[in-house]
């Protein structure tokens, strides 16, 4: 009997392509326990390091006596900065165009900054031998407000850039100060708020939080005395890029450094840079000729790598009588701690923030951003974000409602009215960004009727009324539009490498598959939608098409995964690797059916030869014929390699609304119900991307609602630990709707603009502008966050508002 | 969080463990669930030479109805708390607020006496112990002895317990026919200590509070009952007024250390909303 034909949808359907909410093939390993994470990697005769680290914020080192811990059996060594000093290890370049120290030399400028390190038999061993360390500190007076950090008399933190009055980013006009970047039109914004009828203005502060992975920073470094060769497990986000700077720093040539990203247990922004522990613990490996391994504990992964945020930004609109806005104006305070180590294209010492007219079409704009020294750790990376484009969200998602505010207008209306309409896309933003497509209209009206906003707005009204209702009710709405994908390298480049990606497809003889791409993934999927690209593609099912990432030695050259760019730039790489070997494919097809190409036509997961339905061949039939009868001119083999070098970022946005009751005694906030409409462009995995919204979302959740990191006088970071930083579990989670529209990017390959961190960028707004509206009939136009029980208490106490 | 090293012992026997205790002094401590010595340790804040893990000492374990008396071992988990078929019949606010613990993998190894003998205001369990009259038995080279809750805790981290001592039993009563009770804990999340935290059991005849206990976590040195707010609503029937008033009195005696939970104010403040929801609560339950 002959097997029945399957019908176009079924053949369809067992490719797992786009669109398909195939499981991920992750999860086996995961939830089995079974993933291989940098703290699992123990090679023979691994050693141990510990890092001393400083108790002052601030002060001169005296002296350092390592004596009583070399004393300690089972310390092979501890290294200080003038050990480092011969190499020129003791500071690093730093991605912002800066130096950082990698031991303190001679000063410490941040609480728990790196002083020495300590090389152990064990774990144990090495912390014990950490305490053995004495250092003699002399405190310095610590600044940690960087407005206090700019003014005239303040200490002076970086000795080492003395008399350098340019940096990396122009001109520095103070000790303390490392750069001033703008963007925009200056004058025309100021034209515009000169005859403008209307102008509102908020200071705000987004407090410095940090991504706080599951997993914390770590690696394992092994160099092979012999070959001269030196291998990495590296928790990073950007293998490629790392081994780049370890051959620069080490002189190892790049062909002789392998660096591995094992499975990552969440990076979130805070897995991009180079940190001293990694630098430490390779030259201990080349000094000593052994295998080192560095494992962060959660204490130090929140106090010293890298942190997010930490803007005080002053927005200003102007707008006519009946809100259209006219111009947009932005300062911005940026403290970037001891050292410049944000991680940002290099010519944008601010990120993206210039994104900050949102999915407004504001005829004049104009931002500036002053990066500041504080004595706190470095870091400012994109915590699940595209670079500062949380920030610049925020702002303009603020700014428009203090206007409507002022305007006595509502929240929907004021953006209705000021949209970039979907007729003006390709759209050019008073900074420059080209927007590739949105819909933002009927993204908005979805998600109003999908809430009943009306009847929302009704409920509001009457609990205002009602002296004896128990909860402040508060409706937050957010219009927002990220810009992803870094990013062209005509303007986009990480210590000179353009920020291309890159796929390798290699079709085996019998149809199978597998990629390697430049990316890594900690927590996307990757490994199973990239594969769900190349079965759409190419017509062979996602279930035998293997996905390798993070192994330089391997994968081809990629900048890695981080601002939303794995499926903009690497996933274009895979459509277009692919539709390389489509071409040869289509050649060996022809000539196996003996027609023109031109004859053939693709379908699913074949060519058929056009008015003749019987004669085809499938993918797999040519594979097989790749390798033992190519035509003639033809070499064999199936294989494919794509740099992609994106023409422009892209631009998803979404629609976010959340409902809050405020409990009046407490000040405790519930949220009742957050709809989260997103537009990505193509959606590859629907399941996939409800998962990163739910993640996405309550990340937000948690910076919105409570994470924080205080800072005293003295420069001790209060609440390092997660009893007081704050991740939410199951539990404090609310439940999240979510919903979609699809409006394909115009120049991505498959259409796709990438989801992950629309969510985070999205939410964090939202949650704000839901509690500002509980208290905005009180003539509330801001509050910042973190909108903790205490802070929100405070609050409702300086309202007079009780139960 | 690395300890430093430490000895390891693990006695089969109430006596044993004393035995051990008082050869071995004070640089030993008693290890039950760990989830209060064990992260200090890793800190470095605590320091022991020596660990005496009483985790196999099976007397220690459990519930038994004496009598009058509901005997739970001092090893008895949160988690067996929180299951038990005695206390849930008979003192259900211990069940019902032993949920508020931390979180399951903490209720699963941390025990009551850990949490009692520990002596930190922000646990859960003294505050329980006051409000239902519970009496410790404590086991020491000199004996046992019976102390009632309201003589065991006196400071922060500071208890009625000498070093040699060991916590082997919490004894409570029946709570009487109809009693209502209420545990109202604010915290900042899923595994925190209380911001402020109520206990109230309260016991109505013909309308009017014939027993009542107002007990607070977490809101000064150690746990702390309120007295004066109980006598304001004893012998009453309870009204809103009263109830104001009464949380009035409780927050009068509060004197909570200032953290990134909040300020005195605040906390305070709270007590006083934590004090009038579970006084609700538990006339909701009462009959
Ligand atoms: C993340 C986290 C959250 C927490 N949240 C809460 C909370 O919300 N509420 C709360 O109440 N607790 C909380 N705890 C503490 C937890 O309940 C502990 O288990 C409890 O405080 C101590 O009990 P243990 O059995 O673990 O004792 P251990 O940690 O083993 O011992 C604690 C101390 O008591 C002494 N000790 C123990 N048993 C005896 C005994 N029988 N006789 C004499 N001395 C003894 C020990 O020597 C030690 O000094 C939390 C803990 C963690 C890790």
């Amino acid at each position: 009997m002959n097997a029945p034909v399957k019908t176009l949808e079924e053949r369809k359907t067992e490719l797992q392509g786009m669109g398909d909410s195939r499981l991920r093939k992750e999860d086996a390993r995961f939830i089995q326990g079974k993933g291989q994470y940098c703290d699992d990697i123990k090679l023979p005769g691994m050693l141990h390091m510990d890092i001393v680290r400083s108790p002052v914020a601030h002060g001169r080192i005296k002296k350092i006596n390592k004596d009583p811990a070399m004393a300690i059996p089972g310390v092979h060594a501890v290294l200080t900065a003038d050990d480092l000093k011969p190499l020129n290890l003791h500071w690093m370049p730093t991605l912002a165009g800066d130096v950082a120290a990698v031991l303190a030399d001679e000063k410490v400028h941040f609480q728990m900054q790196e002083v020495a390190i300590v090389i152990a038999d064990d774990r144990y061993i090495a912390a014990d031998a950490v305490e053995a360390v004495e250092v003699e500190y002399e405190e310095l007076p610590v600044v940690i407000d960087p407005y206090k950090a700019i003014e005239p008399d303040a200490p002076v933190l970086r000795e080492d850039l003395a008399g350098k009055t340019e940096g990396a980013h122009g001109p520095r006009d103070h000790h303390n100060h490392i750069f001033t970047w703008e963007a925009g039109d200056k004058s025309a914004a100021d034209d515009a708020f000169a005859t403008a009828p209307v102008t509102v203005s908020q200071h705000m502060h987004y407090p410095r939080v940090h991504p706080c992975p599951l997993e914390t920073c770590g690696c394992v470094a092994s160099f092979d005395p012999v070959k001269g060769e030196l291998t990495t497990w590296m928790t990073s986000q950007a293998p490629h890029v790392v081994r780049t700077v370890v051959s620069m720093l080490s002189g190892v040539p790049e062909s002789k450094v392998r660096i591995i990203s094992p499975d990552i247990g969440g990076g979130f922004g805070n897995k991009v840079g180079v940190y001293p522990g990694y630098v430490c613990a390779i030259v201990s490996s080349i000094v000593l000729g052994r295998p080192v391994k560095w494992s962060e504990d959660r204490i130090e992964n929140i106090s010293t790598t890298a942190f997010a945020r930490d803007y005080h930004m002053d927005g200003h609109l102007a707008a006519t009588e009946d809100g259209k806005i006219l111009g947009l104006k932005v300062d911005v305070v940026a403290d970037h701690g001891a050292f410049d180590a944000c991680a940002d294209p290099t010519k944008f010492p601010a990120g993206l923030f210039h994104i900050c007219s949102g999915s407004y079409d504001i005829p004049a704009a104009h931002c500036s951003v002053k990066g500041v020294y504080t004595n706190k750790a470095p870091g400012g990376v994109a915590y699940r974000c595209s670079f500062r484009v949380t920030e610049a969200v925020y702002l303009i998602e603020r700014m428009v409602d203090v206007l409507a505010q002022k305007l006595d207008m509502d929240k929907a209306e004021i953006r209705r009215k000021n949209f970039i309409r979907k007729e003006q896309f390709p759209y050019t933003s008073a900074f420059g960004f080209e927007y590739d497509s949105g819909d933002y209209h009927t993204a908005l009206e979805k998600v109003l009727d999908a809430v009943d906003y009306k009847a929302l707005r009704a409920e509001q009204e009457q609990k205002r009324n009602d002296p004896n209702c128990p909860t402040l009710m508060g409706i937050g709405l957010v219009t927002f539009t990220e810009v992803v994908g870094a990013g062209p390298s005509k303007i986009c480049d990480i210590l000179g490498v353009g920020m291309f990606d890159s796929c390798e497809i290699r079709i085996h003889p019998t149809g199978s598959a597998i990629a390697r791409m430049g990316t890594i993934t900690q927590g996307q999927g990757h490994q199973t939608t990239y594969a769900q690209i190349i079965a759409s593609e190419l017509g062979i099912p996602s279930e035998v098409i293997q996905v390798e990432e993070g192994d330089t030695s391997t994968a081809p050259y990629g900048l890695g995964t981080y601002g939303s760019r794995s499926t903009p730039v690497a996933g274009a790489a895979i459509a277009m690797a692919a539709r390389k070997i489509h071409a040869k494919a289509k050649k060996i097809a022809a000539h196996l059916l003996e027609v023109a190409e031109g004859d053939l036509d693709w379908e699913i997961d074949r060519f058929k030869v056009r008015g003749n339905e019987e004669q085809f061949k499938t993918m797999a039939d040519i594979a097989w014929a790749a390798y033992n009868q190519p035509p003639e001119g033809l070499e064999p083999g199936l294989e494919a390699v794509h740099y992609y070098d994106p023409p422009n970022f892209t631009y998803p946005f979404g629609i976010y609304l959340c409902v809050v009751d405020i409990d009046k005694g407490t000040g405790e906030s519930s949220i009742r119900r957050f709809y989260a409409l997103d537009d990505c462009g193509t959606r590859i995995n629907p399941m996939i991307i409800d998962g990163q919204i739910h993640g996405g979302l309550t990340e937000g959740f948690a910076v919105a609602m409570g994470q924080q990191m205080p800072f005293d006088e003295q420069g001790n970071l209060m609440g390092n630990t997660l009893m007081d930083y704050f991740l939410p579990t199951a539990v404090e989670t609310p439940t999240w709707e979510t919903d979609y529209t699809v409006t394909p990017s115009p120049h991505h390959p498959i259409g796709a603009k990438g989801v992950a961190e629309s969510p985070h960028v999205g939410s964090i707004p939202t949650f704000n502008s839901a509690v500002v509206d509980a208290f905005a009939h009180l003539g509330v136009t801001h509050m910042d966050m973190p909108h903790t029980s205490y802070r929100v208490w405070k609050k409702l106490k300086e309202e007079g508002i009780q139960l | 969080m690395i300890p430093p090293s430490f000895e390891y012992h693990r006695p089969a026997s109430v006596e044993e463990a004393v035995g051990l205790l008082s050869s071995l002094g004070s640089e030993a401590k008693i290890l039950a669930g760990g989830h209060s010595l064990l992260p200090m340790m890793k800190l470095r804040f605590a320091e022991p030479e020596h660990l005496v893990d009483i985790n196999r000492i099976p007397e220690l374990k459990g519930v038994r109805v004496i009598g009058d008396d509901i005997v739970i071992g001092a090893m008895t988990s949160e988690k067996a708390v929180i299951a038990d078929p005695v206390l849930n019949a008979k003192v259900p606010l211990l069940p019902e607020a032993a949920k508020n613990i931390a979180d399951p993998q903490v209720r699963n190894r941390g025990t009551i006496g850990g949490d009692i003998a520990h002596g930190d205001p922000a646990n859960d369990h003294p505050a329980l112990a006051l409000a239902c009259d519970a009496v410790m038995t404590v086991v020491g080279v000199n004996g046992t002895r019976q102390v009632p809750a309201s003589e065991f805790f006196l400071g922060t981290y500071w208890t009625a317990l000498e070093e040699t001592d060991l916590l082997t039993e919490i004894t409570v009563k029946a709570f009487p026919q109809g009693a209502g009770y209420a545990y109202k804990k604010l915290k900042r999340k899923t595994g925190d200590w209380a911001t402020a935290a109520c206990a109230v059991v309260v016991a109505l005849s013909s309308g009017s509070v014939s027993h009542i206990r107002i007990t607070l976590t977490n809101l000064g040195p150690t746990a702390l009952r309120a007295y004066d707010a109980e006598s304001i609503l004893m012998g009453k029937s309870i009204n809103d007024d009263l109830i104001r008033q009464a949380a009035a009195k409780a927050m009068e005696i509060c004197d909570p250390a200032e953290d990134l939970r909040g300020d005195a104010e605040y906390k305070t403040a709270m007590a006083g909303q934590m004090v009038q929801r579970a006084i609700n609560e538990a006339l909701a339950k009462a009959s």
